[in-house]
């Protein structure tokens, strides 16, 4: 009797741990799919401040053709870029060409004194800001999930219910070197 | 210790104070009731008025110390910094933004209070809003979203609310046994002083209990702990140490604390010259702020 109730229970404990990860790993892959529509919210909203800024820089600083070109092919690549991959891709571009746009701003006095100008630079710093820190809270939680798929022994569970590791919202090396301010 | 250990241990010590309250405080009736010859009804009294002052620390503590700090809303208009800071951080630290306050008061300070991330508010003084740069203001808010995400704000804003229910039930008592007891002098009931009585009382049971209450609510570990999530939120734990020093060379107190909230804030809202009470003042409400910038600096 005594044989049979040891294996009841412990078919009963594996089938709760089974249960809890399972669970956890759903629980783990909604809040990833959250966190990455929260960079989304956040990259379009920097994408919407975009030609606000472009028209005003304009009315300034007409000639500067070749910066306003650059940003609003990055703000193009930002809209179109489906993976998490392609999208930190594309938004490090978008830094780089603002940050040109930015240093050019200041060889125009008008232009910086402009109080539209001022509060758009305010708010589309405050941007980059949300986007680094939702970046942050997105990979926070895709380390856990990975870590849990690739350890023992919740890879068992995750291998048997083809739970895939998510991928990390960040440019590749190369790409990082590029973010530079050319004058 | 885990985030959801220290969620767990602030729920327990939250009910395990409550429950000591409501026991301490009948009893302190039920003994006065004894000497008036009437326990039952100042038994009853104190139960009912420790009872509706739990529920109403649970509910409204948040409302309670807004309102005897004397803090108003906060705009996005007027505040751009704090309340950008504020949304920001919250996004990063997965919890829902808190509301926001301001204290207008030029002495640098800050606290977070409510029951849950869900009803949390984190409030700063407008000296702090104009003294610090926004890696600063990052370090303290990060500092005070710690509290709110492990619930330390659950526990330490009903301590301030039963505390100042302590504070004004004695000042109470001891008033109408000022003006009871000359009365009864003029009756004369023999040679029984109920001052005397009353503040024997008063030392016995009040005072260990505000000791209790405070003790179990801050602790060097909670400030520290909520330093150390801080700086892995914001990356930067330098922020905090410049802010810190910025507080800590601030030569003058805040105006609307008292010994009630005082545990409350990131640093010690009294300075040096300490106004809290003489209770209050036996137990350091907050460790030394060079220490807490060292730890800092060294990670």
């Amino acid at each position: 009797m005594s044989p049979l109730l040891i294996v009841i229970g412990l078919v009963v404990i594996i089938g709760l741990y089974f249960v809890g990860t399972y669970n956890g790993f759903i629980v783990l892959r909604t809040r990833i799919q959250e966190a990455l529509s929260g960079i989304d919210v956040q990259l379009k909203r920097r994408a919407d401040l975009i030609p606000n800024l472009v028209e005003t820089v304009k009315g300034y600083a007409k000639h500067e053709k070749e910066i306003f070109e650059n940003v609003t092919k990055a703000r193009s690549a930002l809209m179109s870029a489906g993976t998490p991959g392609e999208k930190a891709q594309a938004d490090n571009q978008l830094t780089s060409a603002l940050k040109t746009v930015f240093a050019v701003a200041e060889n125009y006095p008008d232009l910086k004194a402009n109080e539209n100008f001022k509060d758009l630079q305010r708010q589309l710093e405050d941007t980059e800001d949300k986007v680094a820190y939702s970046r942050q809270f997105y990979n926070a939680n895709v380390l856990e999930f990975n870590t849990k798929i690739q350890t023992m022994p919740s890879n068992f569970i995750a291998n048997m219910f083809g739970f895939k590791v998510a991928e990390f919202f960040e440019a590749e090396e190369s790409e990082r070197k590029k973010v530079e301010v050319k004058f | 210790m885990s985030i959801y250990n220290q969620i767990s241990s602030n729920r327990w010590r939250t009910y395990f104070i409550i429950a000591l309250f409501i026991f301490f405080i009948s009893g302190f009736f039920f003994l006065i009731g004894q000497y008036l010859q009437s326990p039952t009804e100042y038994f009853i009294l104190g139960f009912i008025i420790s009872l509706i002052s739990s529920i109403a620390g649970y509910f409204y503590s948040d409302r309670i110390v807004l309102l005897t700090v004397g803090a108003k809303p906060a705009d996005k208009k007027d505040y751009f910094d704090f309340y950008t800071v504020t949304e920001n951080l919250a996004i990063a630290d997965g919890v829902p933004m808190p509301k926001i306050y301001v204290i207008s008061d030029p002495s640098p300070n800050a606290f977070a209070t409510g029951r849950d991330p869900k009803h949390a508010v984190v409030c700063a003084t407008t000296g702090l809003l104009g003294m610090m740069n926004r890696s600063e203001l990052e370090g303290v808010i990060a500092h005070e979203l710690s509290h709110v995400k492990n619930y330390d704000i659950l526990l330490s804003s009903i301590v301030a609310v039963l505390v100042g229910t302590v504070a004004l039930v004695s000042d109470w008592i001891m008033r109408s046994m000022w003006w009871g007891g000359s009365r009864r002098d003029d009756e004369d009931r023999g040679g029984r002083n109920p001052l005397m009585l009353i503040l024997f009382i008063l030392a016995l049971i009040i005072g260990p209990l505000v000791a209790t209450l405070i003790q179990l609510a801050i602790s060097r570990k909670r400030e520290l702990l909520a330093d150390a999530s801080g700086a892995l939120l914001t990356r930067y734990p330098d922020g905090l140490a410049n802010a810190l020093e910025k507080i800590a060379g601030y030569p003058q107190p805040l105006k609307n604390a008292n010994s009630a909230t005082a545990h409350l804030f990131i640093a010690n809202p009294f300075k040096k010259q300490n106004k809290g009470s003489w209770l209050v003042n036996l137990f350091s409400t907050h460790p030394p702020v060079e220490e807490r910038i060292k730890i800092l600096r060294s990670m």
